[in-house]
């Protein structure tokens, strides 16, 4: 009897043991404390950064950077804190809740433009002004870009790589069933094109995939009706998106599914580029990371493939991009800051861009090295217009994206114009900043 | 002393266990419940975004967003429960009548269980794929090639008001064999003589399963119903692996939580949303519990 009292005491004193011992959060350096300027060779240190770029070309980018890293900041260590998977959904997941529990990486990932709202929002990341400023502000990346980048008169990340939303990707072998030679000036042109392809015996003129590229059709045909200047304007407080011309391009996008495949909300994107590349589809409006599709399958720019802006946008990029920031809080912010200086430099931005294929986000980085479809896309990135993406989080925040986003999962199914249009207003009512 | 003696010793054996479930299960209620009734303000426009108290549960529930997710929810659940309970019943009854190479029908039947949602959802995604004709692939693809083309279907992402009967097919897949095994245990503990009994009483095979085995085995029936309604309630993975992060066609109160917490970064109201999914699944499973006491009771009187 006794022993067996021994026994539950022992056990019961155990397992409350186990229930206690939560660690204790450790003591975190303030970010301000060793913000001083940094000896030559970084700071020290490990330096934890979280990232989603955890596989194929992404991985060779980043792993590219970290050699760089090495090289030019031995002082520091680089710690790999990726989180593999839905394209970034997974890894924002982890991140939101390390953020709430004031665990944050020494520097993570995140669209730039107003994605990082939500970020600041909550407080938790800080002004990155001063290393901006030191890369060279303004005379190495373009003014408009960063006007895109800057809230409240302050700047929180820094852009790591460019990509282009509003590329047309189409196969000339399928066009030539209607004899389509010419690249469509215009929406109009280019739904008379599919109709031509239509009658030719192409049943789908126009492959989409999931909801995502759908949201990203469907921003590029607003940047056609609209223009640029009306359609960044779509995004401040109190804009119209009741107006003639965002009823315009719902009427256009409406036209424009009524040509495509049908897909459901959950595709991902590389099966409607092979949809074009196996010659099933005409055209595909894809982001330029669609390249890498084609090159994979041993395609030829200009005879397999062929490109151009979607119609009604050329001379505007609608760009999106990936861009580094400093979370408040951070453990190793110095080193952190090392880390923002190599993605910000010339040196860093080639060896990413070569690697990931997207484009600097510095203009003053040759592009001689570069493919074709690149050295095309940083010409355009000097001289077009810019324009932000609403699918990728450049436009408005997580949570605009996300409202606008299930209002086309929703005109998918029921492609009622009024209903969609109503949903936009009140994505805006409820979002805009 | 004695008193403390006898119970002692037990109390403190089971206290570590009533404290961290206390903690971690009602405590974390508690915080949920309190959480849901929070008053927030955006930072940057200074608008409210939820005004607080029970006004945040009447704005959830009157939003035409969630009343579409709960009555996706209704079609998902209806359509699941029945079907998996009427492909376990089927199937038990055939394997109980002891067919040769049950083992290999009774692992085929079971095997669906041993792949996660997630991974299923890949799959199915796929199979549920909405092309049609040329473009078909997956479900409709075997449809066109077996020359019943007008059997294709646009599944889930049809514009129906029921499409989410069709996203219960890979959720029914998944689940018949364990409620055939469920079934099967309850049927084998039914004694050979009662069977035999009825036979020499001149009841026919309709009769013997109708009036003699049905009856022993809906407790089992019960069990069964409750564990697929709870699960059917809470039901995010294989939806989320299918449809992906953003559908609407496809919301369910569950994957609009995720919605809210993530993308929304709305804490308050994903945590009001939660509260309504629990109390869905209390209002089920609280009467099963009394139930399941008063016969246990009744059982050892």
């Amino acid at each position: 009897m006794r022993a067996k009292t021994l026994v539950a005491v022992a056990v019961a004193a155990a397992l409350s043991l186990v229930g206690c011992s939560s660690g204790a959060p450790a003591a975190s350096q303030s970010a301000s404390e060793s913000a001083s300027a940094a000896p030559s060779g970084g700071a020290g240190g490990e330096v934890g950064v979280f990232t989603w770029w955890a596989d194929g070309s992404e991985k060779v980018g980043l792993d590219a950077l970290v050699k760089l890293f090495g090289e030019k900041y031995p002082n520091d260590t680089f710690v790999n804190l990726a989180v593999a998977g839905g394209a970034g959904s997974n890894a924002k997941a982890k991140l939101a809740s390390e953020l709430a529990n004031g665990n944050p990486p020494d520097s993570f990932q995140g669209h730039a433009g107003a994605e990082l709202q939500d970020y600041i929002r909550a407080d938790q990341i800080e002004p990155v002004n001063e290393v901006i400023d030191s890369l060279g502000g303004s005379s190495v990346f373009p003014q408009s870009l960063l006007d895109l980048l800057t809230v409240q008169g302050n700047i929180y990340s820094v852009p790591s790589n460019i990509h282009r939303a509003n590329v047309v990707w189409a196969n000339p072998a399928v066009l030539k069933k209607a004899d389509i030679t010419a690249v469509p000036a215009d929406l109009d042109a280019w739904l008379s094109d599919m109709e031509k392809l239509k009658q030719a015996g192409v049943s789908t003129p126009l492959s989409i995939a999931g909801t995502w590229t759908q949201v990203q059709l469907f921003e590029t045909v607003l940047i056609a009706d609209l223009g640029v200047d009306e359609y960044t304007k779509l995004f401040a407080a109190g804009a119209n998106w009741e107006s003639d011309g965002v009823k315009k391009a719902v009427d256009h996008y409406a036209k424009l599914l009524s040509y495509a495949n049908t897909a459901s909300d959950g595709d991902d994107w590389p099966g409607a580029t092979d949809a074009v590349i196996d010659g099933k589809a005409a055209y595909n409006v894809m982001g330029d990371w669609a390249v890498a599709e084609f090159t994979l399958k041993n395609k030829t720019d200009g005879e397999d493939y062929t490109y151009f802006p979607v119609p009604g946008t050329d001379g505007v990029f609608d760009f999106l991009a990936d861009s580094f920031t400093l979370p408040k809080g951070a453990k190793n912010a110095a080193g952190a800051k090392d880390w923002l200086a190599l993605i910000g430099s010339a040196d860093g931005q080639k060896a990413f861009n070569l690697a990931k294929g997207s484009i600097p986000a510095r203009t003053d980085v040759p592009a001689t090295d570069f493919p074709k479809y690149q050295q095309s896309a940083m010409e355009a990135f000097k001289t077009n217009k810019i324009a932000p993406s609403i699918a990728h989080g450049a436009a408005v925040s997580q949570a605009w994206n996300s409202d606008i986003s299930t209002a086309i999962s929703k005109f998918y199914g029921s492609k009622d114009q009024a209903t969609l249009i109503a949903d936009l207003v009140a994505a805006a009512q409820k979002n805009a900043a | 002393m004695r008193r403390l003696r006898n119970w002692g010793p037990p109390l403190l054996l089971v206290s570590p266990s009533i404290i961290l479930v206390g903690i971690f299960v009602y405590g974390l209620i508690g915080v949920n419940v309190a959480t849901s009734l929070a008053t927030t303000t955006d930072r940057i426009t200074g608008r409210v975004t939820n005004p607080g108290g029970l006004a945040n549960y009447g704005n959830l529930l009157t939003d035409d967003r969630y009343q579409h997710a709960l009555w996706n929810l209704l079609v998902l659940t209806v359509v699941f429960m029945t079907g998996t309970m009427v492909f376990g019943l089927l199937w038990s009854v055939l394997l109980e009548r002891g067919v040769a190479g049950e083992g290999v029908f009774r692992s085929i039947y079971l095997f669906p269980m041993a792949i996660s949602f997630v991974a299923a959802g890949v799959a199915w995604r796929w199979l549920l794929s909405p092309a049609k004709d040329d473009q078909a692939i997956g479900l409709n693809q075997l449809f066109v090639n077996l020359g019943v083309p007008w059997l294709q279907s646009s599944w889930w992402s049809s514009d129906s008001s029921f499409n989410m009967a069709a996203m219960a097919i890979p959720a029914i897949w998944q689940l018949s064999g364990y409620i055939m095994a469920l079934f099967l245990a309850g049927f084998r503990g039914i004694s050979a003589d009662q069977r035999e009994a009825a036979r020499v009483d001149g009841a026919t095979e309709w009769q013997l399963y109708r009036h003699v085995l049905f009856p022993q085995v809906s407790p089992v029936a019960l069990s069964a119903l409750i564990i697929l309604g709870h699960m059917s309630m809470k039901m995010f993975d294989l939806i989320y692996s299918i449809a992906g992060a953003n559908s609407y066609t496809a919301e369910v109160p569950a994957t609009f939580m995720w919605i809210q917490l993530f993308p929304q970064s709305n804490p308050t109201g994903a945590a009001a949303n939660a509260t309504i999914i629990l109390a869905i699944v209390a209002v089920v499973v609280i009467p099963y519990l009394i139930y399941t006491n008063r016969t246990e009771k009744d059982g050892r009187a």
